[in-house]
Parts: C-alpha cells; structure tokens; sequence
C-alpha cells in the first residue's frame, strides 16, 4: 500500500538547515496497522507529513497504491489527500462553528458527494464511533474522547485507503487513549491500512508493527503481539 | 456557485463576529451612500436651474443701446441713440444664421414705476411689450385663450393686447369674461384678444403681469416713431449666439456710428454663455460627486479587504483542516472571494436602498413644501445604480483578492501547526 525508498527532507533554520530524515525505507501492506515511535525530534510527524502529502520530500521515492506521489501541484495534492488519506490529530481539528455531522460530512462535501448521501453517510460513520446522538452538537459541546471520535469518523467518511494518526492521544486521559484505540483496532479489523504516530509504549503495542524512528533513520521495525484496547476499556 | 452549503458557510463566516461585519459592511454602505445622495443632489440642483431657464431658447442674447463713452467721426461722447427698426434688415442682411430677431419697446418696468394701465374703476402697474409675433418663440408662454400676436395685427396696426394671468386676475372679476373687453393703456385703448401664462419660474408673479400689444401699434400709440429699445436675437440650431454676437453688435456700432472700441454704448446680455456656464458647473458638480464618492467608496472596499484579511489569518487553521481533509485550493479562493463580493454587494445595496430612501423622503418634503428656488425633483438614474452595482462587484473581487491568494499560500502543514 505505501512503498517508501530513500527519502530525505530537511528544514532550513536561517543560514543552518536541519536534515530531519535520512533516508527512510520503508513499506507497509494493506490492512496493517503500524505505530511510529521516537522521541520528539525525531522526524516521525515529519515523516506522517509526507506521507500525508502535507509536506513534500527533498528526494527518495513514495508510491502509494502504486501511484507516484512526487511533486503535485496543491490542487492534484488536494484531491489525492481527499480520495486516498483520513487524518486525525492530535488537537482534532474539527471546525469549530461546524456540528460533528457537519464535520464528517466535510470530506465528502469535497468529493462532490450530493447533499442527502453525505449526510446519511456522515451519519452512518458517527453511528460507528457510537456519537449518533450527538451529531447536531458543536465540537465546543463534545469531550475530548467524543472529539477524537468525531475526528475520526470524518476521516473514515471518505472512505481512505490509508488513515493517518498524528498522536491521536496525545490530548487525552488513558481511560479515553484506550476508546479510541479500541476504536481504531476495530477499524483495522474491516481492514483499513492504518498509521499511527505516538510516542506512548502502551500505545504503540496496541498495534501489529512497530517502527522506531531515531534521528531521521529507522532503527527498529518489528512485528508485534497486538495488545486488545478492548481489555483496558 | 449557487450552493447550498457555500451559502451556508458564507453566512456562518459572515454572523460569527456581527459587529466587525457591520463595521466593516458600514464603509462600503457610507461610500455608496454618499455618491448616490451627492449625484441626486446635482442632478436636483441642475433640474432646478433648468426650470428656472424654462422653455426660454437659450442661444439667445439681448441687447440695448446706451450712452457712447468715446467721440466718434466728429460725435461727442455721452450721446445718447436708439435702435431702429431698418436695423433688424440690417442684422439679417449682415449676419447669417440667425433665426429670430424680435425688437421690442416697452413701458411701465425699469422705465416707470406708476400705474399705467386702467380698466373701469381697477388699474395696475404692468409691464407693457410692444412686440412682434416671433418673440413667442423666445420668452415663450401659453395662450390660455383667444390668439398671440400676428402679422397682420403689425401690419395693419391693430390696437390689441395678449394679457398675462396676473394682470387679468388684477383688472377683472372672477369668471368675467375678458376677450373682446378693452383696457386702457396710458391712455389709449386696447382690445384684449387673448390671455398667457408663462410656465417658467423665472420672475414668478411679476411674469405673469405683463401685456403684450403689437410692436407697430405700441409704436404709434406712443410715440416712438423707428425707435427699437431692445431686441432679442435667437441663432439657429447649430452655430451658437456668442460666436454671431460680436458681428451683431459691430454692425449695431458701424450703422450707428459707436467707436468701434467703445465696449459700453451697446448693452447685451448673452442667455447662451449664462446657460453653458451654467452648463459646465454640473458637470463639475457631478464630477465632483464621483469622485468623493468613488474614494469613500474606495476606503470602504480597503476596510472590507483589511477585515478579510484577518478573517483569512484568524481562519488559518481552518484552511489547513479543509485542505488536509482535500479541498482544493481554488474553492478555498472561491470561498474567501465570494465572502468579500456578497458582504461588498449587502453593504452597497444597503447604501443604495438608504440612499433612494433619502432622495424619497427629500421630494416628499418638496412636495409638501412646495418648489424651492433652484432645486427640484433630485434623482438618480438607473443606469447610475446600475454602474454602482457593477462597480460594488469589481471592488468585491478586488478586495477579497488579496486575501483570497494569502489564504492559499499558506502551505497546509504551515497552516495546521497555526494555533
């Protein structure tokens, strides 16, 4: 699903640059679910942006679907994001004056889904993360948890073929942590391609794969013994 | 573009802060405002110049004789002289393109001040024209019953008389009948054959107190033998009195040998060169109303790019959420410039509907008033609301384009780290 060769990319700091990743290798088949540790520092939420197509790559190659992402214009990025990625943050970015069926139906919205599907879609997806009746609600009016659920039923919405997890819960209790990787354990299990960032132990052996990332190289990447969040909850 | 949910957005964007919204929305509303109330004030002040001007044919002079101020070929200065009537065929003869040339004597007015004309035990003050048929066409007025002045009442000088509203409401009763009765001037009896009444503003209730006799018969009821006091000279259609002026006043001076620099001995008074001045101080007033207009107008559209601006900085964020979630950057654009143009045209309209309001409200008190000098019916036309309207939609795209473009070029990763 994602094929990543020799991939480099540095910022510049006034007159210094700072090389943030040293060439990644890196592939990931479809329905696994992979955690993306390091410390802070060390290129992981650089490496989801590009994979994210948020940000682009100073050279190596990344195929995703078998589809070269290299140099696309913003508005060829825009439609690739919409129809092949689902984002979730860690501050949820959800619209603020926007209700969470609103929210989810946002993808949607963008895919030029008429009016009466998106919302029945929209619904569908809260009704998945257990938030049906709080679809009218303001993010304002929702928990932390209940957010991130939100968050993610938007980026399931559009039907990803890859979701991507920016420390999804980095802004929450471990009580709500565990919800919400339950959550994205079961989504995993329909078979969605997931990625996850965080710096958490108990977090990342909630998933089926770990890849340590250290100074911009990857210096361990192995299988695991997916622990159930179903346990903790 | 007529989308639901864009619509719906905009709306959102636009009510989530209502007091920066009508701030801003007020400088556009001022600028709109201000260039419709200052152009239907021009155009209030010109419609009212204009009925002041009336029907009167504009390319028009007057003239009269004075006193000579320099000697001329063995003539003192000082001396006095009159126009003749020869110098009518004279004028014509010398000057082409005119159309009328109306000379005229006159009594009672800048003359005399006592009363001079008598009917039974009523008598008045009025101005008296000895005039011929053409002067209609110059001063003109409505016959309200009976007949004006004709050629054969020159010829054959009748002693008739055209009477204005004025001096018939004077010397008869009310419902009396007044053609066929007769009314004496200075002494000698007209026949009233018809009655006028003048629809210009211009001299109000003294225009309507005015007789009009036959120039021949005025002659010798009077006593002027050839003299001519004044004489109205209209060009034709095309070439322009204040140009065929000087000619006419040279031919005056050489027939009645006037020094040719003697500037004062003939006395004109040229209506064209009035009105055009007149003329060009609109157009100086409606340019000037554009222009006031247009830089308010500009200040407010400033003030709506400057808001938009800060809305699209406040919405960072929210711009890199939508562009992460794969909107493209093109309708986040369309988004920030449709937001500019609908607030530029809610405000603009506002202005214009504020602004018709006014002029509303103004004419109903002029109305209700009654006509006040120099001012009448202020109005704008639609064609003005039209380019207003036009102009409100370019300054929507303008000012929402600045901010439209920083809106995308935020790189989304830079405007989701925006906090």
């Amino acid at each position: 699903m994602i094929e990543i060769k020799d991939l480099h990319k540095s910022y510049k700091m006034g007159s210094n640059s700072l090389h943030v990743l040293k060439g990644i290798n890196f592939n990931v088949e479809e329905g696994e679910l992979v955690a993306i540790m390091g410390s802070s520092g060390s290129g992981k939420s650089t490496l989801l942006n590009i994979l994210g197509m948020l940000d682009g790559a100073d050279s190596g190659e990344y195929y995703l679907d078998g589809v070269p992402i290299k140099d696309l214009s913003e508005k060829k990025a825009a439609q690739y994001r919409n129809k092949f990625l689902g984002f979730v943050f860690q501050s949820f970015n959800l619209i603020n004056y926007k209700s969470a069926l609103e929210n989810v139906a946002l993808p949607l919205y963008y895919q030029k889904v008429g009016r009466r599907e998106r919302q029945d879609k929209a619904l569908n997806y809260l009704d998945r993360v257990g938030l049906k009746e709080w679809a009218t609600h303001l993010p304002s009016e929702l928990s932390g948890g209940q957010k991130q659920r939100v968050a993610i039923a938007r980026a399931m919405a559009a039907e990803p073929k890859v979701l991507l997890a920016d420390e999804p819960t980095g802004a929450l209790d471990s009580k709500t942590s565990y919800e919400v990787m339950d959550l994205i354990q079961k989504i995993n299990d329909d078979g969605n391609t997931i990625l996850v960032v965080t710096h958490e132990k108990d977090i990342a052996h909630m998933c089926k794969r770990i890849v340590h990332l250290r100074d911009g190289v990857i210096v361990e990447d192995t299988k695991i013994e997916q622990v159930r969040a179903q346990e903790y909850v | 573009m007529f989308n639901r949910d864009r619509w719906k957005e905009i709306l959102e964007v636009l009510t989530s802060n209502w007091f920066r919204t009508v701030l801003t929305a007020f400088g556009v509303f001022w600028g709109i405002f201000i260039l419709i109330v200052l152009l239907a004030a021009g155009k209030g002040l010109e419609n009212g110049i204009n009925a002041d001007f009336g029907d009167i044919a504009t390319n028009t002079m007057f003239m009269w004789t004075r006193r000579t101020t320099k000697p001329y070929q063995g003539l003192p200065k000082d001396r006095s002289f009159e126009f003749q009537r020869e110098d009518v065929r004279a004028i014509r003869d010398n000057v082409p393109n005119l159309r009328f040339i109306s000379p005229r004597n006159q009594l009672g007015g800048f003359s005399s001040g006592g009363n001079n004309v008598v009917r039974g035990l009523n008598s008045g003050a009025y101005n008296v024209y000895g005039d011929y048929p053409e002067i209609i066409n110059q001063d003109p007025m409505t016959v309200t019953s009976g007949r004006f002045i004709n050629y054969n009442d020159i010829n054959e000088k009748r002693k008739i008389a055209i009477i204005g509203q004025g001096v018939k409401n004077d010397l008869y009763e009310k419902g009396e009948e007044v053609l066929g009765t007769y009314i004496k001037i200075q002494g000698v009896n007209f026949l009233v054959v018809g009655t006028y009444k003048k629809n210009s503003s211009d001299g109000g209730e003294e225009a309507q107190k005015e007789i009009f006799v036959p120039f021949t018969a005025f002659s010798q009821a009077f006593n002027r033998g050839e003299d001519v006091g004044w004489m109205a000279i209209t060009a034709k259609d095309g070439s322009s009195i204040s140009i065929l002026k000087e000619k006419i006043i040279n031919v005056m001076k050489k027939k009645h040998k006037v020094h040719p620099e003697d500037n004062r001995a003939i006395g004109y008074f040229d209506l064209y060169e009035q009105y055009n001045r007149v003329e060009s101080l609109f157009s100086g007033i409606r340019w000037i109303a554009i222009i006031v207009g247009t830089f308010v107008l500009i200040s407010g559209i400033i003030g709506v790019s400057n808001i938009m601006l800060i809305v699209v900085k406040e919405r960072t964020k929210e711009i890199g959420i939508r562009r992460a979630l794969g909107e493209s950057p093109w309708s986040i654009k369309k988004q920030i410039l449709m937001e500019s143009i609908f607030l530029t045209i809610i405000s603009g309209m506002t202005g214009i509907i504020f602004g018709a309001l006014i002029i509303y409200g103004i004419n109903a008190l002029l109305e209700s008033v009654g006509p006040v000098d120099m001012f009448l019916s202020p109005s704008v036309s639609v064609g003005v609301v039209a380019s207003a309207l036009t102009a409100l939609v370019i300054s929507g795209l303008l000012a929402g384009f600045i901010p439209a473009n920083s809106a995308i070029r935020v790189r989304p990763i830079e405007a989701l780290r925006n906090e």
